[in-house]
């Protein structure tokens, strides 16, 4: 059971232009199910809801929850859109990895794009230059600056790494957790098949795996949504 | 039984920028989409909704206030007509009763009028029957009397006497 990727190396002859395909790929699919789940589910809104809109709005109420939670409604309003599509795009690619793996060719194509720590510090750095942006835009050229030397001018190189590390930290976070629920589930693949004793031992931890591996895409998908807003609300609300 | 080389399963995945740029790109393109044909109408929705419940709370309070208005007014109305009809009732009750006084005092005073002409005209029945007494009594006396005197009177004492008798009548009268 060695996993190979489906790599293609130096597109357009560019060096460092490295694509893992299996990525790409679930990547897209993952963008497709969330695009999917959601134009579904806002098709035929009623004011009065019912069954998927229902859903829908409840997880639009969810976030809005988490948002105010950290931040003034006014100006968490504008972040609405890219918390939901967060927590939905991370969520359904965490979970897209629990339901099986597909190997083709001894490379690995099917399993989560959050188990890829590329993809993860993308979606962090993503997240983090957004903070900045808005910091930017909200408070001003000025106030964006004096954030970073405040509440004592020394904290300064503190301010700087910590916007390193919250980075790394959000997207190794999610990569790391993802990461190893996909080792743990190949590992018991493999244990059972391996053999007809060893099938049946592994039968309960596997299931218990794959539902605690559900819990787990949850809940990091919330921590994910939850640590860019906190980030967020430390660039744009005034109140220290 | 199990194979070491799981422990680097991925091993050979880095960084690759291919990876970061598709992810990026498409995640960017989800959002744009995602915004434009599911958000925006849903929490379009959603505060259509809450405006909407809002309004009718809003309508729902200025009706029970106009209810509450009307019924104070029906009930201030009733309390108005029910004081009319006592007023109306304990009128009437003294008019009967002054009525009731009059014809009392009208049927006193008709039965004292027929009692007096009643008297009157036993007074005068008495006094006819009295004078009609007095006549036979004079007849009866002097048919008694000529009785008694018949045996000692001549016929023309007796008519002496008779014509004196007479004539003191006559004068009576």
């Amino acid at each position: 059971m060695d996993h190979g990727s489906p790599m293609i190396e130096d597109v357009f002859g560019i060096s460092w232009l490295d694509f893992n395909l299996s990525n790409v790929l679930m990547t897209f699919v993952a963008s497709v199910i969330v695009f999917l789940i959601a134009v579904i589910a806002s098709r035929n809104l009623q004011r009065k809801p019912t069954g998927f809109q229902n859903f829908m709005e409840w997880v639009v109420d969810f976030v809005k929850g988490m948002i105010s939670s950290t931040m003034d409604w006014k100006t968490g309003k504008q972040f609405l859109p890219l918390a939901i599509t967060l927590l939905m795009y991370i969520f359904i690619a965490n979970v897209l990895g629990i339901m099986f793996m597909v190997e083709y060719n001894g490379d690995l194509w099917w399993k989560s794009p959050t188990a890829d720590p590329g993809v993860t510090l993308t979606l962090a750095v993503m997240v983090v230059a957004l903070t900045h942006y808005f910091g930017v835009k909200l408070k001003g050229g000025k106030g964006y600056v004096k954030d970073f030397f405040s509440p004592i001018p020394i904290l300064f190189p503190l301010k700087i790494v910590e916007e390193f590390a919250n980075t790394l930290t959000l997207g190794m976070r999610l990569y790391g957790n993802i990461f190893a629920g996909e080792v743990l589930l190949a590992l018991l693949v493999s244990l059972m098949a391996s053999g007809a004793l060893e099938a049946a031992a592994g039968f309960l931890p596997m299931l218990l795996w794959q539902g605690f591996k559900l819990f787990i895409s949850g809940i990091q998908a919330f921590i994910f949504v939850m640590l860019a807003m906190v980030y967020m609300s430390h660039k744009v609300s005034h109140d220290h | 039984m199990l194979d070491p080389r799981l422990f680097i399963l991925n091993a050979e995945i880095g960084f690759n920028a291919g990876d970061m740029i598709v992810q990026l790109v498409m995640f960017v393109i989800l959002l744009a989409l995602i915004t434009k044909f599911a958000w925006r109408p849903l929490m379009n929705v959603m505060q259509e909704r809450e405006q909407h419940v809002a309004n009718e709370i809003d309508t729902a309070e200025k009706n029970r206030q106009e209810s509450e208005r009307l019924m104070k007014e029906a009930q201030d109305e009733l309390k108005g007509t029910r004081t009319n009809a006592q007023k109306i009732i304990d009128d009437a009750r003294q008019t009967a009763k002054s009525e009731e006084a009059e014809m009392i005092k009208a049927a006193k005073s008709e039965a004292e009028r027929i009692k007096e002409s009643a008297r009157l005209e036993i007074e005068q029945e008495k006094e006819r029957a009295v004078q009609a007494l007095q006549e036979q009594v004079g007849t009866l006396s002097v048919q008694i009397a000529s009785k008694v005197i018949e045996k000692e009177l001549t016929v023309d004492e007796q008519e002496k006497l008779i014509n004196e008798y007479l004539e003191k009548v006559g004068e009576s009268k």
